[in-house]
């Protein structure tokens, strides 16, 4: 029945592996397109959420339209919000076994290989198509430990009293534009809770697939790793080479109690017409750790700059981020670390490549609040553009209103050298070979933290931007 | 028998024309020094010969057994045999030596192989490197190591040496891998080459000192001045200049003498 129309892709987005898709016609609903108050209460009504949520969205949506959009970073007033399919429904279900899982979708993630990855070394999977999550499982043994591990929607169903006191509540919809366009029409996302003091050993996974053209998805994701407790999740996106341009919003909240462990890992492989404007958010409790690994690449523009808000003494923040852009794409990312309380810390260390005309920057806050003594910040950026035509951009901010601080800012521009080219090549390698090994090099110090099935995908990732560089 | 052959060879860098003419050739198994003052232009010949970019062939050929390669790109000349040990080897940041070593292995010896296609066997790989780094004397924590990244003076020489093993070129071009090194150094590194020299690599040993031909004995000695070899002996001219220095060259050949003169007051005059 399905699937793979060839047709209607861009042949000059070139090379993306991912840029194949499927069908609509079967989709179990699809919302017409743009945005208003009807079509908010539509998503609302087919999702039978409870009045209070409802309420919420259509305040959400005031505070959108009243909001300009930004005009830092990267240009977003391209994007026409009435042109954009808010709701896309393929399946009207989420199944537990792949098998039950209609064919044409099922075909996609494995194409992306995430059964394959979810036997060798998952502790639980997530697949959310286009509008809604498809797919979910969870170890056994973690849901007798009571692993809460499914989607937004179900678990504003299941579990109404933990979402209501936590949903919104890291991200206020009135927090940016982009915050309350999700608030007004989320879907899908992940929910997690970890009881306190359970361990989760192998990652979680959520994976991220928009398939129809014109699409707006906006997961919304909420995570609380209560007291002792550790986790890791792993989100990765990929979208079909439509000609049209597609949306993507998300709002990821989380919350790591005292002395729990939690680490968020993005691959984001979005193809080059994907806008992605996401905020991310984390609140460290004492003694807690929260780290944001956050690989970007692909999207035509991606702005998006994962804060953690260091709420008790001896919380600890780490950001890990790698952007990659390539002609045509502007990637605006970063790190917030917000010192809320006295003995915090904060890391962040930024490697951006810029390539073919492609614009990558760094865009961060190191911030103390008054009565937070005692705090160390550090941030390392260092960006490495290829060619002349490519560019890069560094703005660190900094705001400390504390004197016993330790802050440590350092960043560096490097080009390609012409003596490393000549040196690798003088032993055999092509200049694409050189040059991506280069590139490869230079962000080792951030892959070498993944998992190693993840640092081999990131590592293919570079390698796939990286070819067909040389002409 | 393997030959390079270097015909006419006229070089400039920034338009500024460097060699004047370079005729030279070396065949697999021998050993040939090329000395010469500062600034006469040994390191341009070597990197011309390597294929850098920034040195622009303006006349003459280099091949290597008749074929061609003055129009070829570095990687396809080390793909046929060339290989240049640096004087100041480049640090590469985050790529480990034993990745780097592997990729470069696989292309020498399948000059055909695409980016992308199998590189050489990881176990048959490792027991080599393993084999040639004992052999050098270096530990095998090397290997792991980003690519001359904090290396000593001495370490970035050997590992050019280990390289070199690796890679079994069939010309060998050492630009000053003397310099720098304490004499131990030095004789680590000579032994190294003195194990590779065999009938299958020529070499082109650049130095002005002598200690590494002390080690390494070569059959013909080349001395350059502006540009040009203006004479060509065995390793006993070496060895008057490493007593006398340049001066005598310099009575003998009064014409390049003359043109390394003005060249020098015109680049005092540009500074």
């Amino acid at each position: 029945m399905s699937t793979e129309t060839p047709s209607k892709t861009d042949p000059t987005l070139g090379e993306y592996q991912y840029g194949f898709h499927d069908s609509t016609d079967n989709y179990v609903f699809k919302s017409r397109k743009g945005l208003d108050e009807e079509i908010v209460r539509q998503i609302s009504g087919i999702k039978n959420e409870p009045q209070w949520m409802l309420d919420f969205r259509l305040n959400a949506l005031e505070i959108f339209f009243s909001r300009p959009s930004p005009q830092w970073g990267a240009d977003v007033d391209q994007i026409d919000f009435q042109d954009i399919f808010y709701y896309m429904k393929a399946s009207d279900r989420q199944e537990k076994s792949w098998d039950d899982v209609p064919e044409d979708i099922r075909k996609t993630y494995d194409r992306l290989g995430i059964p394959e990855a979810e036997k060798q070394y998952l502790a639980g999977v997530k697949a959310q198509y286009d509008s809604e999550v498809v797919y979910g499982s969870l170890q056994e043994d973690l849901e007798k430990q009571g692993v809460l591990f499914t989607d937004t929607d179900s678990a504003l169903r299941e579990y109404p009293e933990i979402f209501r006191e936590y949903f919104g509540t890291i991200i206020p919809s009135a927090d940016n534009k982009f915050a309350a366009l999700n608030s007004a029409v989320w879907s899908g996302g992940s929910f997690i809770y970890v009881p306190p003091g359970v361990h989760i050993d192998f990652p979680l996974q959520a994976y991220f697939r928009i398939n129809s053209e014109n699409m707006g998805q906006f997961e919304r994701t909420l995570i609380i790793i209560d007291e002792g407790a550790s986790a890791h999740y792993v989100e990765g996106c990929t979208a079909p080479s439509w000609t049209a341009e597609s949306l993507h919003s998300a709002v990821v909240e989380i919350v790591v109690k005292r002395n729990g462990r939690f680490r968020y890992t993005t691959i984001q492989n979005w193809a080059n017409n994907v806008y992605n404007l996401v905020t991310k958010r984390a609140m460290a409790y004492g003694d807690s750790l929260m780290e944001w690994v956050d690989g970007n690449l692909g999207s035509k523009i991606t702005m998006k700059y994962p804060s953690i808000y260091l709420m008790e003494p001896g919380a600890r923040g780490e950001t890990l981020s790698i952007a990659f852009a390539n002609g045509g794409q502007h990637q605006d990312a970063g790190a917030k670390m917000v010192h809320c309380a006295p003995n915090t810390s904060s890391r962040v260390v930024s490697k951006s490549i810029s390539k073919g005309g492609g614009r990558a920057g760094y865009r961060g806050l190191a911030k103390v609040v008054k009565g937070a003594h005692n705090c160390k910040s550090s941030v390392v950026c260092d960006a490495l553009i290829l060619d002349p035509e490519s560019r890069s951009d560094t703005y660190p901010y900094i705001e400390v209103e504390e004197d016993d601080v330790t802050m440590e800012h350092e960043a560096s521009v490097s080009k390609i050298a012409e003596e490393q080219l000549f040196y690798l090549m003088s032993r055999g390698l092509t200049e694409a070979e050189a040059s991506a090994m280069i590139v490869t090099g230079f962000i080792e110090p951030l892959v070498k933290e993944l998992p190693m099935e993840y640092a081999v995908e990131m590592n293919k990732l570079i390698e796939l931007q990286m070819e067909g560089s040389v002409g | 028998m393997a030959t390079l052959k270097i015909t006419g060879l006229q070089v400039s860098v920034d338009d500024k024309p460097i060699l004047k003419g370079v005729n030279l050739e070396i065949k697999a198994g021998e050993i040939h020094a090329l000395m010469g003052p500062n600034g006469s232009g040994k390191s341009t010949l070597a990197y011309a010969l390597a294929g850098h970019p920034k040195y622009e062939i303006t006349g003459g050929t280099i091949e290597i057994d008749e074929t061609n390669v003055t129009e070829l790109d570095a990687n396809e000349r080390a793909r046929l045999g060339m290989f240049l040990a640096f004087q100041y080897p480049v640090t590469i940041p985050g790529v480990r030596v034993a990745d780097f070593l592997r990729h470069a292995v696989s292309n020498r010896r399948d000059p055909d192989r695409k980016e992308g296609e199998n590189l050489i066997p990881m176990r048959e790989f490792r027991k080599e490197l393993k084999e040639r780094m004992g052999e050098l004397g270096m530990d095998t924590e090397f290997a792991r190591r980003y690519l001359n990244d904090g290396f000593s003076g001495g370490e970035k020489k050997r590992m050019e040496i280990l390289q070199l093993a690796m890679l079994k070129p069939r010309f060998a071009l050492l630009d000053e891998t003397d310099s720098g090194l304490d004499s131990d150094a030095v004789k680590v590194v000579s032994e190294g080459v003195n194990r590779l020299c065999g009938p299958d690599m020529g070499v082109l040993i650049i130095t002005h000192h002598e200690r590494l031909l002390e080690f390494n004995k070569p059959q013909f000695t080349h001395v350059m001045l502006a540009g040009s070899i203006v004479e060509t002996g065995d390793a006993s001219l070496a060895a008057e200049l490493h007593t006398n220095g340049y001066a005598k060259v310099r009575e003998r050949h009064p014409e390049e003498a003359a043109e390394e003169t003005s060249e020098q007051e015109e680049s005092l005059a540009s500074v």
